[in-house]
């Protein structure tokens, strides 16, 4: 823990795999920007690895005023004790206010650790970031330009905005695909810290044996249209229909849980909670009730079309366009539409 | 080589079975009309340790920070094969967040004598993941987390196969370690049915309290104290009193304990509110769906 500094930078890990930045980094410098020109302080971003400081301008790019670079030959590869040691160490050195890192495998793996270390808060999974001020009624007192970390909680029905007024940094991990990507300015220059590193093979228990990455299958957060598909589209079989449809509007199939769940689509598709957030122009839920878990990950689509054969569906609640009806008569009509206009 | 597992479990609302009263009208949550359940990825974890009980011996022991109330889910782990279930139940934990509920599980954990402590990856309550990496931080162990496969512990070393998400990854680790277990694991065994009758009447001792004071309306607090005495007593020879630690006995620090030790406090909690849009019913005829696709094809969403 360290003592709250107002003066503190707001920092962002940089996760970095075999020297490419990961997306969720530069979504995260985005609103770190503007948290800290709110606050009028500095970004700054946290570049670990070896051989990355080539990174770094890429970072100033997306919003970093500042990078610490920390290299070393035993920070090549990820380690969950390694990294958090060394961020430990940077954080009691510079005292940020603010730090956040992805929601990742990686960031889910390493903050918390670092926050175990460093006694200080950490909220998971953060769908929104904002600066304002808490009130303590009991002790009389007003906080202020704190870090609201707001997430979903309880299976995602209900909004938690969680802050931590004492025990600083204060600290938070950020969903992927939540907050916009921003445009990079290449003409825009930041400084660039390199740091002194120590490390024993001691802090590296883990020995990686085998390591296997598969891409994803589907590209869901790049895609302007999703289709997807819920258990009410009933089989594997007649998820064709999904994919059909899809395939007309240049589309991304997506799925429920509960499709996922039923061995309808791969799971790479879940759109949702435990799944990828997506904020397309069209979103078309084709048999889908709209599950609170399922609509965290949507809601916040352009257009929404929903079909469905039961009128009081959740899903109706937040659709644009509202189609009651059996999808086997409504998709292949909507397919056939589609392809007409051309 | 037999290996001592030890299993941090949680009693969670079944927030999957979520209903129109779950919720209070001032947007709180009303726990007390949701099923309390055993946190289903600590299933997992106390699977796989019985796994390793099972392949190398060992013993196999469950503990849970919670109210009286948790006694039910350390049961349900006698009943499956744990050898010892402790309840760590103090006023003072209220309120903990997860680097308090690190720090006081990690208190317990230094009482015991393990090799590997296993949890499930996250709890469905809140879902952040946590307290494991927090509590092996806090022992100084290492931690392997989203542990899908178990592959072999030999020579002090385990070795175990991660899910991470976008691939796998097989890593090896010297002992003692952290696990975090996820739902793809194992399939959780059932009850065993001699577990089962031999445990049904293990209680902790703030349970048989409890149960005095129910039945017993009347009794002064003096002989309340007589009869638990008695009870326990009883219980204590059968081998069914369950271990109960408080925060003293932990020595724990109460700087970092419950309300107090949580950096992390509620700003403001809201519920979901689902937001009216601008919506149209659209009959699902051809003609109606074929303007709708115009519609979309004008205002340049299909392009």
């Amino acid at each position: 823990m360290i003592p709250v500094n107002r003066n503190g930078e707001v920092w962002v890990f940089a996760e970095q795999h075999e020297g490419k930045l990961e997306d969720i980094s530069l979504e995260l410098l985005g609103r770190a920007r503007m948290l800290g020109d709110k606050l009028g302080v500095k970004v700054a971003s946290v570049l670990i690895g070896d051989n990355v400081k080539s990174l770094a301008k890429e970072l100033c790019h997306y919003g970093a005023d500042k990078v610490y670079v920390l290299e070393h030959p035993l920070l090549e590869h990820y380690q969950a004790n390694s990294y958090a040691r060394v961020i430990y160490n940077l954080i009691h050195k510079y005292e940020p206010q603010i730090m956040i890192y992805g929601a990742s495998p990686c960031g889910r793996d390493l903050a918390p650790r670092v926050a175990s270390a460093a006694k200080a808060g950490l909220t998971a999974d953060c769908t929104d970031l904002q600066i304002g001020d808490h009130e303590d009624k009991q002790a009389n007192t007003v906080h202020k330009n704190l870090l609201l970390q707001i997430r979903p909680a309880f299976g995602g029905n209900i909004i938690a905005t969680i802050i931590n007024y004492d025990r600083w940094p204060q600290m938070a991990t950020v969903r992927e695909g939540v907050m916009p990507m921003p445009e990079p300015q290449g003409n825009r220059k930041g400084e660039i810290i390199e740091e002194e590193v120590h490390l024993t093979q001691d802090e590296l228990p883990l020995e990686i044996l085998k390591e296997h990455k598969q891409e994803k299958k589907v590209n869901l957060k790049a895609s302007r249209i999703i289709v997807s598909g819920g258990a009410g589209v009933g089989s594997k079989e007649n998820f064709r229909l999904i994919w059909d449809l899809a395939n007309s509007l240049g589309a991304a199939p997506g799925a429920t849980r509960a499709a996922v769940d039923l061995g309808f689509i791969d799971r790479d598709h879940q759109v949702g909670q435990t799944g990828t957030t997506v904020r397309p122009s069209l979103y078309i839920a084709v048999g889908i009730s709209g599950a609170i878990q399922h609509q965290a990950g949507m809601s916040d689509s352009q257009k929404i079309i929903a079909v469905n054969s039961d009128p009081e569906a959740p899903i109706f609640d937040i659709a644009h366009y509202k189609i009651i009806g059996d999808l086997n008569e409504v998709v292949p009509k909507m397919i056939k539409a589609i392809k007409m206009r051309v | 080589m037999a290996y001592n597992c030890v299993v941090p479990i949680k009693q969670v609302p079944d927030t999957k079975r979520i209903t129109g009263d779950a919720m209070n009208d001032d947007g709180t949550v009303n726990r007390g009309s949701l099923p309390a359940i055993f946190n289903p990825e600590d299933l997992n974890a106390l699977e796989m340790a019985l796994s390793i009980k099972d392949k190398f011996g060992g013993k196999v022991t469950v503990i849970t920070m919670g109210l009286p109330a948790a006694g039910a889910i350390l049961r349900q782990s006698l009943y499956r094969g744990a050898d010892e279930a402790i309840l760590i139940t103090d006023r003072r934990c209220a309120a903990s967040d997860t680097l308090a509920t690190s720090y006081i599980l990690s208190c317990a954990v230094r009482k015991l004598d393990y090799d590997i402590v296993l949890c499930g990856r996250q709890a469905i309550d809140g879902d952040t993941a946590q307290v494991g990496p927090q509590l092996a931080e806090k022992l100084g162990i290492p931690q392997i987390t989203y542990v899908e496969e178990l592959l072999d512990i030999a020579n002090g070393k385990i070795s175990a196969k991660r899910n991470m998400g976008n691939g796998w990854q097989e890593v090896k680790c010297r002992l003692p370690v952290l696990l975090t277990v996820i739902d793809e694991a194992n399939e959780p065994r059932v009850a065993i049915a001699k577990k089962l009758m031999k445990y049904k009447n293990a209680r902790t001792p703030i349970e048989i309290q409890m149960q005095l004071k129910e039945d017993n309306p009347d009794a002064s607090e003096d002989e309340l104290a007589a009869l638990a005495k008695g009870k326990i007593g009883t219980l204590t020879e059968k081998d069914l009193v369950i271990k109960q630690w408080d925060l003293d006995f932990l020595g724990a620090d109460l700087e970092w304990c419950g309300r107090d030790g949580s950096p992390t406090k509620v700003h403001r909690i809201q519920s979901v509110v689902l937001t009216a849009r601008d919506s149209k019913t659209v009959e699902p005829s051809e003609q109606s769906i074929s303007d709708m696709i115009h519609e979309l094809i004008s205002d340049k969403t299909i392009s």
